[in-house]
């Protein structure tokens, strides 16, 4: 996926209005199977597994022992429900490698089979209001209308040339409706090209960047990474300590317990065209400082926003490092956007 | 690629316009543009200030990242280009229209570093 195709504020502003199309093939695929497999991924991930039914996923998070976190992912529960859970778990491209060789370290057992099968897919993302609308004619064997966020299927997409097998989440990273298409290499240039002449607006790596910081959601590397924890990260909600013990469970309680000392809030300078970058320094009246994890120019709000780490506890007036100067900003409450 | 050839070219992608009258006019090229993506902001120094060749003199930042501008003069800043300093986003639709400045030359035998058009193009196509 290009940083770009026509340009990042326009393409964000088509998918926040119409419908944009991301490739993001790049994204690893892992997948556990075996009787073992749902105690597996119990014991590495902090989300409560157990609760999906077939055709549902849930975000969940991998941690180390102390706690940080190793990566942000999408479980799907892949099987059918007639025999054993088999999940399928989408990881972060730059991730991928380190995952799969902890997960199928941690996680190996004999009733329990580990395999990265990200070769085997390519990953199509559409996202927008029009999505549904867009999707719903090349789609059959399923009702995409009764889809709900969170849930996938299987179903045929009647592409330009040919019928493809696909499976479709109602899945994203931009804080729209939409859907992310799970196909074959091979499958998914035709696949492209019939949503794009569709009017699906290709978009780039740019683009998903200004919508998921405008939806606030995370990127591993700037909001979460093995120096932070889950409950810093704002993550508590996909952490089930009553489910059972699992890799960091014990660290990131007890770092609950004794307080969280920094949490993250969204940082907007007054002058609104100063777009706050990853690691700019922010500074209070009392000396305590802050940082920011992720920063850019807002086409729905029309001004510059970011990310940040503050100590718990701050106040709303700050002072960004930028320029050579300091810059007046205030810190808030996220998200930012919401459909 | 747009690269006219009526102007000179520094190799850190600004374009320079020799008006003929012992000043020049500066700006950033279609490549420049492109590169950075959706410009957000411009920062120049004040009128009167000196630019020195090859040296850091202002900073255009865009939605993925913040550059300087490096002067491919030496001289002293005698305009500046006020509308294109509030809406410095008109940069990417007209990069050739959209001046930043205008300097009197301390030494005009300095274009001679800059690239013709021709030059340029093949710079940037390497």
């Amino acid at each position: 996926m290009p940083v770009q195709y026509t340009g990042i504020l326009q393409e964000a502003r088509i998918v926040r209005s119409a419908a944009g199309l991301f490739d993001v093939s790049h994204m690893g695929q892992v997948v556990v199977s075996g009787p073992g497999a749902l105690s597996a991924v119990q014991r590495l991930l902090t989300n409560d597994a157990s609760k999906l039914a077939p055709g549902r996923a849930q975000y969940s998070l991998m941690c180390r022992d102390d706690g940080g976190i190793l990566d942000d992912l999408i479980v799907y529960r892949w099987d059918d429900g007639t025999a054993e859970p088999e999940f399928l778990i989408v990881v972060n491209a730059s991730n991928r490698e380190q995952d799969f060789g902890w997960m199928s370290s941690r996680g190996s057992g004999d009733d329990v089979t580990w395999r990265d099968a990200s070769d085997d897919y390519a990953l199509i993302a559409l996202q927008g209001p029009n999505s549904q609308d867009l999707l719903a004619p090349f789609v059959s064997g399923t009702d995409l209308a009764g889809l709900r966020y969170f849930s996938h299927t299987k179903a045929e997409f009647r592409a330009l040339t040919k019928r493809t097998a696909v499976h479709i989440a109602r899945t994203g990273y931009t804080g729209e409706d939409g859907f992310e298409l799970f196909c074959t290499p091979d499958d998914s240039p035709e696949i492209w090209v019939t949503l794009a002449n569709a009017g699906a607006r290709p978009c780039g790596l740019g683009a998903r960047d200004v919508l998921r910081i405008e939806a606030s959601y995370p990127l591993y590397g700037h909001e979460i990474d093995t120096t932070t924890n889950p409950y810093e990260a704002g993550l508590g909600w996909v952490v089930k300590p009553a489910k059972g013990d699992f890799v960091g469970r014990d660290a990131m309680l007890s770092a609950r317990e004794s307080g969280i000392t920094r949490v993250l809030r969204g940082v907007v300078p007054v002058d609104e065209r100063a777009v706050p970058r990853q690691d700019t320094v922010i500074t209070f009246a009392d000396g305590r400082e802050g940082r920011v994890t992720s920063g850019t120019m807002s086409p729905t709000l029309n001004r510059a926003i970011g990310i940040c780490y503050v100590p718990s506890h701050s106040p709303e007036s700050a002072l960004l490092e930028m320029r050579g100067k300091q810059l007046p900003a205030s810190i808030t409450s996220l998200p930012f956007y919401k459909r | 690629m747009d690269i006219p050839g009526n102007l000179k070219y520094s190799q850190t992608h600004e374009w320079v316009l020799d008006n003929g009258d012992g000043t020049v006019t500066i700006g950033i090229t279609d490549y420049a543009q492109a590169e950075l993506g959706d410009i957000t902001y411009l920062e120049l120094p004040d009128l009167g200030r000196e630019l020195t060749y090859d040296d850091p003199f202002g900073t255009v930042e865009s939605v993925k990242a913040a550059s300087e501008l490096i002067a491919p003069v030496t001289g002293v800043i005698t305009e500046l280009n006020q509308p294109v300093l509030d809406d410095p986003e008109v940069i990417n639709g007209d990069p050739y229209g959209s001046w930043m400045l205008k300097v009197r030359l301390s030494n005009p035998s300095e274009l001679e570093n800059l690239l013709t058009a021709s030059d340029y193009a093949e710079f940037t196509e390497a």
